[in-house]
């Protein structure tokens, strides 16, 4: 039998370290819903995903009553819009992203990501569409997650996309019904971005994907945190090895509740997506884990090198413990989602440069970033290059989700509210990048030999 | 199905009485035991089999957790996969 510790720990992992897993998402292929009349796309549209996901809720929370650990998310993710709305005879998708809202709102999932398009090479009239639906989309939703690809390291950055979705940014922070540019945390543009990610906003159903499938995103910062409390002082190889086996442990939850969802849904288990993703509670913080490795603040000089140790030694312990391993996969740094992020901002410590550096080691990039919300479109725009560069160079998933806090300036602060959490406005460079941004063109794909 | 049924309290007479019985009236076997005593505060764990029972998973678990009203104690129930999965390889 299990040893009586061995049970008393998994529980106060539970009870007293936040350990859950964070999301359970179906992906589903929308490429059947094509068709000219737009109202009949869009009836396609909820009713093949209502079809898919009727039962994901149920499913999900009998599984958690049975494990007795919580399972935080059930999400959907479909393909591209971009794709499936573009033999419609409209300009306007915003009734898919309606059609994808009601259906999101049937099946009784909180979000639903796939109102995306991938234009890192260039854009089709399909594409072009989408983008400039997506202000009224995102208002006109409240479920629906939005995301655009401008940049792979095999085709560089197109950066007439990027000076797109500049303006496409403010514009959806100025349309933002609830005010204060809130809707931009629907909204995320990425570089390299993957096809079988469940974490929210980026979430959407690869072209590579099949029919229908589940991937799993687990999370435990906190379990982390606790962990490095019994090597305290210890060099950095027993650090490591500390993190390895505590992630090794979180990710052995993930696959057992993927498999079991996708048995009892009937379909593919995907992947499982080994990220520590951060919650605003106290305890839940990467932030704190390192700060815990030895910096005093988040964002002070070591922090870099303490998240690149983190990220790396996330992935090994991870890698072991799942069969098939993918999505962002690493340590997430929102800052409004991390309670020891929120606070290391507010005191100045954690910069908006220091944040870019941290997205050259981690996964994914500037997240949950609260800029001023007279921040122009063009540095919004340099903003996203500069992260774009940092991916395509380095072969990685990087993204920028800011939102411009309309009518807010540094030193104020944002509520969202929930596992959105809150985020004090961070100053950015007032010098402009108009220049830059206005030359358009694309960025030529980096070399794949003689790198040093 | 096999689960982990946990009992975590203040000590009191009775505990491991009034839980047996429970688990005797929802048809649930039990197959081993592991309870120690620290500072009075008390944790037992069991390892059950539900196979035998007639009861849906929810019901028992509903009927534990009530029992740990009760008693006051906390008692639940979950799936040994998850304790498996976490701890071995």
């Amino acid at each position: 039998m299990l040893r009586q510790n061995e049970i008393m720990q998994t529980l106060d992992m539970i009870d007293h370290q936040h350990l859950d897993i964070r999301t359970i998402t179906m992906g589903i292929s929308l490429r059947d819903c094509c068709g000219s009349d737009p109202k009949v796309t869009a009836r396609k549209i909820y009713d093949k995903i209502t079809r898919c996901a009727e039962k994901l809720v149920p499913t999900g929370e009998a599984i958690e009553r049975e494990l007795g650990i919580p399972i935080v998310n059930k999400r959907i993710s479909v393909t591209p819009i971009s794709m499936v709305a573009e033999s419609c005879d409209t300009e306007d998708y915003v009734p898919f992203a309606v059609a994808m809202d009601q259906a999101a709102a049937a099946c009784g999932v909180n979000l639903i990501g796939g109102f995306s398009a991938l234009v890192h090479k260039g854009m089709t009239m399909g594409d072009r569409r989408l983008i400039l639906s997506i202000p009224d989309a995102l208002a006109a939703t409240g479920n629906v997650c939005s995301s655009v690809n401008v940049a792979t390291t095999r085709a560089g950055i197109n950066m007439d996309a990027v000076t797109l979705m500049g303006e496409i940014i403010r514009q959806t922070a100025e349309k933002s019904p609830e005010g204060e540019g809130r809707a931009c945390m629907k909204l995320v543009v990425f570089a390299n971005a993957v096809e079988d990610n469940p974490f929210m906003a980026g979430a959407f159903h690869g072209v590579g994907e099949p029919e229908c499938e589940i991937n799993v995103g687990v999370s435990g910062p906190g379990v982390v945190y606790h962990a490095l409390q019994s090597v305290k002082g210890e060099p950095f190889d027993v650090v490591a090895e500390t993190i390895k086996k505590t992630a090794f442990r979180i990710t052995r939850m993930g696959q057992l509740v993927a498999q079991e969802a996708a048995r009892r849904l009937g379909v593919p288990y995907g992947i499982v997506d080994l990220s520590l993703a951060p919650t605003p509670a106290k305890g839940d913080s990467v932030a704190r884990i390192l700060e815990e490795i030895g910096v005093d603040v988040c964002g002070t000089h070591g922090t870099t090198a303490a998240l690149a140790m983190l990220n790396d030694a996330v992935k090994k312990g991870g890698v072991m413990a799942s069969n098939h391993v993918g999505g962002l996969s690493g340590a997430f740094i929102p800052v409004s989602e991390d309670e020891g992020m929120i606070a290391a901002a507010k005191q100045g410590t954690l910069t908006l440069d220091k944040l870019e550096a941290m997205t050259c080691v981690c996964s994914v990039g500037l997240d949950m970033i609260a800029i001023p919300g007279d921040t122009s479109a063009s540095t919004i725009s340099a903003i996203i290059a500069d992260e774009a560069a940092i991916g395509m160079v380095n072969n990685k998933t990087t993204a920028v989700r800011v939102i411009p806090a309309i009518g807010r300036t540094v030193g104020d602060e944002l509520e969202f509210g929930g596992l959105f959490g809150s985020a004090p406005v961070m100053p950015v460079h007032d010098k402009s990048a108009e220049r830059f941004v206005a030359r358009g063109g694309r960025i030529p794909a980096p070399l794949h030999s003689l790198k040093n | 199905m096999k689960a982990i049924v946990t009992v975590t309290g203040k000590d009191t007479v009775g505990i491991i009485a009034g839980v047996c019985t429970e688990l005797a009236n929802l048809e649930v076997n039990i197959l081993d035991i592991n309870q120690t005593v620290m500072d009075g505060f008390f944790v037992m764990n069991m390892l059950v089999d539900l196979s035998t029972s007639t009861k849906s998973y929810d019901l028992v678990r509903d009927s534990l957790d009530a029992k740990g009203v009760q008693m006051g104690l906390t008692i639940r129930i979950q799936r040994e996969d998850i304790f498996n999965a976490m701890h071995r390889i």
